[in-house]
């Protein structure tokens, strides 16, 4: 049994239910006790309290999108690093990508990471398994038995499926176990040699484009497909308004169709490739600043569901090279909350709006109690202090790799206290 | 007036000509770092070294003692050559390296390329590379002056400052001269490095292709776009030919090569489009009955071998702007 635990005097935010009021969260064995809007309750005599100085407290954020190099490429990063860098950036929970060596798509390979994770890692890791053997996108996975290993969804991470009969199969399959797809849409022939968003720019650094079409096209398949299945889909990261359309006319006759977005997408665009700055060769790519600002808004008006740190970690190796020959992907686990946080500060978004995307909306895709402040959730809670000021350095970062895209960013807000089922896993020092 | 009489003070080139040297720059990494007054700077200098190459005795000692290194990635015997005979020309010990790109990685080798010759201490790489941007970086990993000799399909620098050499003293200028582009656009470092060039020194550019080779934002980095060979050759003063790899003519991109000639060949019929006195060039090495006819080729109106000696004289002005500072020796 542990102490209860009164976290007092703070500015209580919860997207599940669209609050945003002063209060206080009883804590009770690692479980939210209760919920007080208002004054604080009398505290039984014993029982610890935290006074959170007015900053705010939210539910832990839930991240969808998270690589990591374990197993296979631990120099990159290993579950406890990312859990490491997770509890500094306030995410609670992740969900972790398929894409390691090998490949998570065996029953085995989900129970190894859900008990190298409780062994190792502060946060909570939910696997996810691959929906094709290899992310080979012909042969399905057995997804009955991935999901009885722990499985919390399928996707084939970074890899894009092409064949519309094996996804058409996924698809139907996945429903019959009432699991989700996350899918990245990327038509392999559209994009081709492709490493940036195809324009003016791409076409000055003589680097081949990656037109809009390679991710629209195949998304109004998916969407089309989910139609005719009736699975939970969910498009990954989607980078373009033309895509936020279809998404957004999808959901008017489809419940079960979401979308997600990568912080670097709704952060950046494509003038931050500088002069060949491979850390910004992502996919899918930084788009133009007019579809940044589309994904802005579909951020808002709920088009978007989630958005995720597209953590993936990649050494100095593979991006100390010619941009086209670097590898795609950046780390975000730390810099996630604060640099969503921009928006807040903008005004382009409100704070319950923007969390109910890291919290509640993927504890719904994911199926986790977690994401809300309710009596009964697990008591995995942040601290944020919204005017804290820092500069991103790439040497203060707890991830094994480097690859920021924020670096010397100047931030406003940062996680204070992180705690996940109601241990303080993470402390900003003074 | 000969083309070697001339001097600096001949050439409007719409702006300031510069009696002074003051070529400040450390690496030329591609024409988008470079300002009228240092292009025209180079020009005039590969002038006078056009007079050097033209001398029984050719001779030049402003580089004796310094090392030269050419890291040719890609192969490319006449870009090579010319560096090389550039370089000796100015007295600079110069090595050639060969590299095996197939065995290792690409990106490790050039990195440990760099690092490895770095240690050499030389005074400038010449590098040529398939990977745009690949130059760039190779020249943040050295410590001495480094020149593109072609990277991807982004820039090759020295070809555009020969071209523009060229053009100059068969027309004595360069701004205001209509100068049509043709071709494979998209897959050109030449035709990205000579819009900048000329773009930068006023000239109305052209391009001309079929709108598969054209690039997205082309319009903006032309002063006008054609798909119709005859349009965009009419009242040309320069045509400017690009090469066409044989692989992208057999279904890839275009049908084939037999089409491909037929609406963007240059031959007689087209090129009566452009002016009377318009040269035709090319960047070499030419598929005759590709992109040029041979008769065109070599015809009259070609100046394709000029632009030939004119590579040696714009890189021995390369070479030595760099490695002297731009002082003049």
């Amino acid at each position: 049994m542990k102490n209860d635990l009164i976290i007092k005097n703070a500015r209580l935010v919860d997207p599940a239910t669209d609050k945003d009021q002063q209060g206080a969260v009883w804590i009770k064995n690692g479980k939210i006790k209760d919920v007080h809007w208002g004054n604080a309750p009398e505290a039984p005599e014993g029982t610890q309290t935290y006074d959170a100085e007015g900053h705010v407290i939210a539910p832990g954020l839930i991240d969808t999108r998270v690589s990591t190099g374990e197993p296979g490429h631990e120099y990159r990063e290993t579950l406890e690093s990312a859990s490491n860098a997770a509890a500094a950036g306030g995410v609670t929970s992740f969900l972790l990508m398929p894409d390691t060596t090998p490949v998570i798509d065996d029953g085995a390979l989900v129970d190894y990471v859900v008990r190298r994770a409780s062994a190792t890692s502060k946060v909570k890791i939910w696997p996810s398994a691959a929906i094709s053997k290899g992310l080979e996108g012909k042969d399905l996975t057995e997804f009955g038995l991935l999901k009885a290993a722990g499985a919390r969804a399928f996707t084939d991470g970074n890899s894009s499926i092409q064949s519309t009969s094996m996804l058409k199969n996924a698809f139907t399959y996945a429903k019959n176990f009432d699991m989700p797809i996350l899918h990245h849409v990327g038509d392999s022939e559209l994009i081709g040699d492709g490493v940036m968003n195809a324009g003016i720019l791409a076409t000055g650094l003589g680097l081949k484009g990656i037109p809009h079409e390679a991710e629209t096209i195949p998304l109004a398949r998916d969407l089309q497909l989910a139609d005719m299945t009736g699975v939970r889909y969910h498009a990954a990261q989607i980078s373009c308004a033309k895509s936020a359309e279809l998404v957004q006319q999808a959901k008017q006759r489809n419940d079960q169709v979401s979308a997600g977005l990568s912080i670097n997408n709704l952060c950046l665009n494509e003038n931050d490739i500088g002069s060949y700055r491979s850390y910004f060769k992502l996919n899918p790519p930084l788009r133009s600043e007019d579809e940044r600002m589309a994904m802005v808004e579909a951020l808002r008006d709920g088009t978007i569901d989630i958005l995720h740190s597209a953590h993936d970690p990649q050494d100095t190796e593979g991006k100390r090279r010619p941009f086209a020959e670097a590898t795609d992907g950046a780390i975000g686990l730390e810099t996630f909350l604060a640099a969503s946080l921009r928006l807040v500060h903008e005004e382009q978004i409100s704070l319950v709006r923007l969390l109910a995307t890291m919290t509640i909306n993927p504890a719904k895709l994911l199926g986790l109690e977690a994401g809300r402040l309710a009596k009964g959730a697990p008591a995995d809670l942040i601290e944020i202090d919204l005017n804290y000021p820092w500069v991103v350095a790439e040497k203060d970062l707890k991830s094994k790799s480097q690859n920021t895209t924020f670096e010397h960013a100047r931030l406003f807000g940062k996680v204070m206290t992180t705690w996940v089922n109601g241990d303080t896993v993470f402390r900003q020092s003074a | 007036m000969t083309p070697n009489s001339r001097t600096s003070q001949d050439h409007a080139s719409g702006t300031n000509v510069p009696t002074q040297h003051h070529f400040s720059q450390k690496h030329l990494l591609g024409i988008s770092h470079l300002n009228p007054v240092e292009i025209t700077e180079l020009l005039d200098r590969a002038e006078a070294m056009v007079d050097i190459s033209r001398q029984p005795k050719k001779a030049k000692h402003s580089l004796k003692g310094r090392t030269q290194i050419n890291l040719f990635f890609e192969n490319s015997t006449r870009t090579q050559s010319s560096f090389e005979i550039a370089g000796k020309r100015l007295g600079a010990d110069v090595l050639n390296m060969a590299v095996q790109t197939s065995s290792v990685k690409k990106g490790e080798t050039l990195i440990d390329t760099a690092a490895t010759l770095n240690a050499m201490q030389p005074d400038v790489i010449v590098v040529r590379h398939a990977a745009s941007g690949a130059v760039e970086l190779l020249s943040q990993k050295v410590a001495c002056s480094v020149v593109n000799a072609g990277d991807g399909t982004h820039e090759h620098p020295t070809q555009a400052l020969l071209d523009a050499l060229t053009i100059r003293r068969n027309k004595g200028r360069l701004n205001g001269l209509t100068v049509a582009i043709c071709g494979d656009i998209a897959n050109s470092r030449v035709a990205r490095s000579n819009l900048l060039l000329l773009g930068a020194m006023n000239a109305r550019t052209r391009v001309v292709g079929p709108k598969n080779m054209l690039p997205r934002g082309v319009e903006q980095m032309a002063a006008e776009v054609f798909t119709d060979m005859e349009e965009g050759l009419k009242d040309a003063d320069v045509v400017m030919m690009l090469r066409l790899q044989h692989e992208r003519a057999s279904g890839k991109m275009i049908p084939s090569v037999r089409e491909f000639f037929h609406f963007y060949g240059l031959d007689e019929r087209k090129l009566a489009f452009a002016k009377d006195d318009a040269i035709v060039m090319h960047p070499g090495p030419m598929n005759r009955g590709v992109e040029i006819a041979p008769s065109i080729a070599d015809g009259p109106r070609s100046v394709i071998t000029e632009q030939v000696e004119m590579g040696v004289a714009v890189r021995m002005a390369v070479l030595e702007a760099l490695l002297t500072n731009g002082e003049a020796v």
